[in-house]
């Protein structure tokens, strides 16, 4: 029988009130959202703290609003949420096609998207698709408010820049016209990490040429994003040709490591090969038309 | 600490170690042994119960981060003697053998039909994908759910068959 070891319990009433509390039960203290992550290392006493403040009642963080020329989405949305939202699936295919893979349906239904980021395991999926989205975290302190791009967030497996007094509060998301992106996963079943799994967003510009192109790979041994192989992209026409050489780059910039889930050679060659498809995909979702301009098929 | 929920229809209120967890509140301190406790790590889906009409799994979910909610577990589903749907479906379509993931089982298929009455067989599968059944190969399972769907208020009781000496 797994049992966490005795802790105190408080809910927050908001995020100032939770701030106070972090700050008042210092170091040992953490934020507990839909749990899955943190119960289940508190459960292998991986994890042991000493107090636990519950932001489930913080109904201002679960929020999804369309602000300009960039999507909000506040830190306590479910999983479930993400996928459920028509806005979402809309403006970022690739959040739904990442969230069709995270855990299972019964786990998203409690998972939030400020939990997933915050918990920064290395072959966590919104990380990816956030890194490719260029998104931004929005966090709050005592101090107030500041933003931070997601690059700066991750400073390593299960750490962040959030500090210990901080609460992640919102991600903010771009809106890019002519843009579309897509993920894909391999998975040896539902609800496991990641074999290995790719994200990309591609934006055209108005002679349909790549304007911008970023690639993600999670559990692949890459922070953050293939640059060469998103650099690679610009200005050309989207093509099978220049996917191709963007699946080499992207494996070449990935370095995996063998364990239960496959050798090395074979997740480089998923590097490869997803980063291919979800260019294919994301390119047909900003409107090119990408079959016109195959020349092989890949 | 102090903890009131609504357990199926009943306000409860006990005094709880905040670390017990949700499947072990429903089972030892409440006496509900329908919840079945798996796996402990949130993958194999037998203690699902609903909280707010949601099925969550409730050996990842703390007692104390349901009070002031609405749980529903397995011994909620039948209105006195008159079986769920979905109960029925499972008699009818044969949905279990061991029986141990079957209380998780119909109350997501219960969730599921809440929210969608006419699922079609991709549905279900993927609604059921966080459990886990090892006697059924879930192709019966999946019947049962449609079974409740094509049936929403239940069948009229059928005289058991005969079985032959």
């Amino acid at each position: 029988m797994q049992v966490p070891a005795p802790f105190d319990y408080v809910r927050a009433t908001s995020v100032a009130d939770a701030l106070q509390l972090l700050d008042r039960h210092g170091p040992e203290a953490r934020v507990v959202a839909g749990g899955h992550s943190l119960l289940p290392m508190m459960k292998l006493r991986l994890a042991r703290p000493e107090w636990l403040v519950d932001i489930n009642d913080l109904a201002e963080l679960r929020s999804i609003t369309r602000d300009g020329d960039r999507l909000r989405v506040g830190a306590l949305t479910r999983h479930a949420e993400l996928l459920a939202s028509e806005l979402v699936g809309e403006l970022f295919p690739i959040v739904h096609d990442a969230e069709r893979v995270i855990a299972d349906p019964v786990v998203r239904n409690r998972g939030t998207i400020g939990g997933s980021l915050g918990q920064a395991d290395p072959a966590e999926d919104l990380t990816t698709v956030c890194d490719v989205l260029r998104a931004q975290v929005v966090i709050a302190g005592r101090d107030g408010e500041r933003v931070i791009g997601i690059e700066e967030l991750h400073r390593g497996p299960y750490e962040t820049a959030c500090e210990q007094t901080e609460l992640i509060t919102e991600l903010r998301l771009p809106i890019r016209p002519r843009s579309g992106s897509a993920y894909e996963k391999v998975e040896r079943r539902v609800g496991d990490w990641a074999v290995a799994a790719a994200g990309a967003q591609v934006v055209l510009g108005e002679d349909g040429t790549i304007a911008d192109a970023s690639i993600g790979l999670t559990a692949l041994g890459l922070e953050g994003c293939a640059v060469e192989a998103g650099a690679a992209l610009l200005g050309v026409h989207p093509s099978e040709e220049a996917f191709a050489e963007a699946g080499r780059l992207a494996a070449a910039a990935s370095s995996p490591v063998e364990d239960q889930r496959g050798p090395v050679d074979y997740k480089r060659h998923l590097a490869d090969e997803l980063t291919r498809r979800v260019l294919r995909s994301a390119a047909g979702r900003a409107g090119a038309d990408v079959l016109a301009t195959a020349v092989s098929g890949g | 600490m102090q903890v009131t929920m609504t357990v199926n229809g009943t306000e409860v209120t006990r005094d709880v170690e905040p670390r017990l967890l949700l499947v072990h509140f429903l089972r030892e301190t409440l006496g509900l042994t329908g919840t079945h406790w798996g796996c402990d790590t949130s993958n194999c889906g037998t203690c699902v119960v609903l909280v707010d009409g949601q099925p969550v799994k409730s050996c990842t979910t703390l007692a104390v981060m349901t009070d002031g909610h609405e749980v529903r577990t397995v011994e909620g589903l039948a209105d006195g003697a008159t079986l769920d749907p979905v109960q029925q479906g499972f008699m009818a379509e044969h949905g279990l053998q061991c029986g141990f993931c079957t209380p998780g089982m119909l109350l997501t298929a219960r969730a599921l039909l809440d929210r969608d009455p006419d699922p079609d067989e991709a549905t279900i599968r993927e609604a059921i994908s966080g459990q886990i059944c090892r006697c059924t190969g879930y192709a019966t399972i999946v019947r049962s759910v449609r079974w409740a769907a094509e049936h929403p208020v239940g069948a009229p009781e059928q005289p058991a068959e005969e079985v032959p000496a």
